[in-house]
């Protein structure tokens, strides 16, 4: 579903290198997890597949769904299905929840050339995903993650997430600032997003989120590259010895 | 019924990103000139200019009288320099000061009467407040009251037998001089008097139409009054006039709009609006301004230099201007109120962008002379571009003004780096017991909440509207829905073109 093949990219003109040759393949129907130390590119790979500026992708390739994605603009590779749960979500003052995803969830289907959907039928779908993640409706009234706390805004990213059902999904530290509960409800969510037709990249420092959300592989992401790869256990294993072993 | 008006500000919201969509061929939509034979006043400013104006409108001698003294002081005053504005010198005898349709000769009496060509202006408008299907005499129309001021001479006026019924004049300015002479007399100038300022005074000598409106005590207007200004003979400067009185007790609200077409020269527009509340009466005035702003290397655009203002005349009476700012090359507006009347109250919403090369000083002035008056400004500024905007603002308590209170908040956002944005607030108070706040914030429009939004499908420039319509919401809520609308698609428009 997406290859990617020795991708490099560096920040700052070139002076510092952050992705140094890495090289993933995540297929359809599967789930990976990407495990690392601070500092390894993790969410720097999140940034240059969801294509943010001021990364320059020196050499290497990404193909996704038989596209390049790295020419493409970033709300063109939202509208292929490619959707980033963030690690520190925006705010966005004065525009309600509802108004933003809805907003989103249109301009998405026009550049697939679909209908728009009705305000009735996306009322009561975001009722009934609010409902399954716990989220009060009054929430999504309020302008989007302002003044919601760190757990709330990870559950908004999930609601945006099932609302927008997006065909690849990366999610950037979403375990973080979630409790137990929440962390169920969320990986609930996640889980039932699970189907042949999708692929999902975790990234994560812990290894507590894969007993929630258990991936197919497991790779550990050190110095701008993967440094080795294995099953669920693995993460077991990495979370027991660390990862100083594979840090230069 | 929540989710229902949910619904209905969403598909708003949505309709702001669809116009920065639709616009992407057509820069500027609204820059067509339309071909209605125009009536001039011989080019150039003196004394028989003044006498034609007044002839045309066959004015009593009282009002020529006024109009020439005006003229008189306005020799002798000169151009104010103080606003943080920068515009080539204006050669006021190189200008027309009168311009009508031809078509208005024989007075349209009605719909099938008027000019198939100002219909057709209406059309390409686009006019939102359905004042087409108003105009069209469409059943089941919202009652909105149209006066339609096209270039000086208002050509349409609706709904005015049902006005009638509940004693509400809304009426062109001259012909309540002909039929309203003992109001028009008591009130006109009693709010901006002739010797206000340079552009008022040159008003009080040339205006050529307006609105007038008067609400009898104890009424409720019972419906929005809506006036569409619209600049259409090159060179035509436009010096509107209007006067509203909200007698005891009495309520109105009044919109006013206005688009221009596409020019080379600078036009010059001096406008001057009084409003009058008396006990316990309410007015809400609010515009959607949306003028020719100049072209991309900010060449031609309009000037515009207006004076507002409302006197909260009685006790407990309470004027509110909301504006939306988005067109012009040089602003110079101030809305403000007098706080006369013990108990009143003021309020201020604006939002003013200014993109390309546009200029804006604009703000208002809280006066606050009653016991317990008490007065709100909520501002929010957004530049772009190389454009340049400055909040003035005057909030002062006379010493009788025991108990006055304000707010003031002023927010501007920055979008690029080489705008400007400046707040400039005077506070003056006499009395010790009065409360003045004032808040104020800068902020630039993130990158990261731009990605933010692109990540979910938006395109920079629906982001932007987005973004931008999110930071002036407060104000927006403040407008009436079926401008609340316009504003919107005016506001995305206003900055289509102003990232990347």
């Amino acid at each position: 579903m997406i290859k990617i093949k020795n991708l490099t990219a560096t920040v700052n003109d070139g002076q510092q290198t952050i992705l140094n040759g890495l090289t993933l393949e995540v297929p359809a129907g599967e789930v990976h997890a990407i495990m690392g130390p601070n500092g390894a590119g993790k969410s720097t790979l999140s940034y240059v597949l969801t294509g943010k500026d001021g990364y320059d992708v020196t050499d290497g390739s990404v193909e996704y769904l038989g596209q390049d994605l790295l020419d493409m603009e970033p709300e063109e590779r939202a509208a292929a299905g490619l959707f980033l749960s963030f690690q520190y979500p925006l705010e966005i003052p004065g525009v309600p929840t509802m108004t933003f995803l809805r907003t989103a969830l249109n301009a998405q289907l026009k550049a697939r050339g679909a209908d728009e959907m009705s305000a009735p039928e996306f009322l009561k779908k975001a009722r009934n995903v609010a409902k399954e993640l716990k989220i009060k409706p009054d929430m999504l009234k309020r302008s989007l993650n302002v003044g919601f706390s760190g757990g709330e805004k990870k559950r908004m990213e999930i609601f945006q997430m099932m609302m927008l059902e997006p065909k690849f999904i990366i999610m950037d530290e979403t375990d973080s600032g979630l409790d137990v509960d929440a962390l169920r409800i969320v990986a609930d969510g996640v889980n039932a997003l699970r189907s042949p037709e999708r692929g999902m990249l975790v990234i994560t420092h812990y290894q507590r989120l894969l007993d929630y959300i258990v991936p197919d592989r497991v790779h550990v992401l050190a110095d701008g590259k993967i440094v080795a790869s294995g099953d669920a256990d693995f993460a077991k294993l990495l979370e027991k010895e660390g990862y100083d072993k594979y840090a230069a | 019924m929540g989710e229902q008006k949910t619904i209905a500000k969403d598909s708003i919201e949505a309709g702001t990103v669809e116009g920065v969509a639709g616009l992407e061929a057509d820069k500027y939509k609204y820059g067509f000139e339309s071909d209605i034979e125009q009536e001039f006043a011989p080019k150039g400013l003196n004394e028989d200019i003044v006498r034609f104006i007044s002839a045309k409108k066959n004015e009593p001698d009282w009002m020529l009288k006024w109009r020439l003294d005006a003229y008189a002081r306005w020799l002798t005053m000169e151009e104010p320099t103080w606003a943080m504005v920068d515009y080539p010198k204006i050669d006021y005898q190189d200008a027309y000061y009168y311009a009508a349709p031809k078509s208005d000769k024989d007075g349209p009496k009605s719909l099938d009467e008027v000019d198939p060509d100002l219909l057709e202006v209406y059309k390409k408008l686009g006019i939102p407040l359905k004042e087409q299907e108003v105009l069209a005499g469409v059943q089941g129309a919202p009652r909105v009251a149209v006066d339609a001021v096209f270039d000086s001479v208002s050509v349409v006026t609706t709904f005015k037998e049902e006005l009638a019924k509940v004693g509400v004049i809304f009426c062109p300015l001259s012909e309540a001089v002909q039929k309203h002479p003992e109001l028009v007399k008591k009130y006109l100038g009693t709010v901006v008097p002739p010797t206000d300022n340079f552009f008022a005074t040159l008003n009080t000598a040339v205006f050529s139409e307006g609105s007038f409106v008067y609400i009898p005590p104890g009424v409720r207007c019972p419906m929005e009054l809506s006036t569409y200004f619209r600049m259409n003979a090159q060179g035509t400067g436009q010096f509107e006039r209007t006067l509203i009185i909200a007698d005891k007790g009495s309520y109105v609200s009044y919109l006013e709009g206005c688009t221009a077409p596409m020019r080379d020269e600078n036009q010059l527009h001096a406008a001057v609006v009084e409003l009058i509340a008396l006990e316990d009466a309410e007015i809400k005035y609010s515009t959607v301004q949306n003028w020719w702003p100049g072209d991309a290397e900010g060449k031609g655009g309009v000037y515009n230099f207006v004076t507002k203002r409302a006197d909260c005349r009685g006790k407990n009476s309470k004027v509110s201007w909301t504006q939306v700012e988005t067109g012009s090359a040089v602003t110079w507006k101030y809305p403000s109120c007098i706080l006369r009347g013990d108990g009143s109250s003021g309020e201020f919403y604006s939002i003013a962008i200014t993109n390309g090369f546009q200029q804006a000083d604009t703000g208002t002035k809280m006066i606050h002379l009653g016991k317990n008056t008490k007065s709100r400004i909520i501002s929010k500024g957004i530049s772009a571009g190389k454009s340049n905007q400055t909040y003035r603002g005057l909030v002062s308590a006379h010493k009788k003004a025991r108990g006055a209170r304000n707010f003031t908040q002023c927010d501007s956002l920055l979008i690029g780096d080489n705008c400007g944005a400046h707040t400039v607030p005077y506070i003056e108070t006499n009395t010790p017991s009065a409360q003045f706040e004032h808040e104020a914030t800068t902020s630039k429009l993130s990158d990261e909440q731009l990605f933010y939004c692109r990540q979910r499908g938006l395109s920079e420039e629906d982001a932007v509207a987005l973004l931008v319509n999110g930071f002036c919401r407060d104000v927006l809520q403040k407008l009436p829905m079926e401008f609340a609308v316009e504003a919107q698609k005016l506001v995305a428009i206003s900055l289509e073109g102003s990232v990347g």
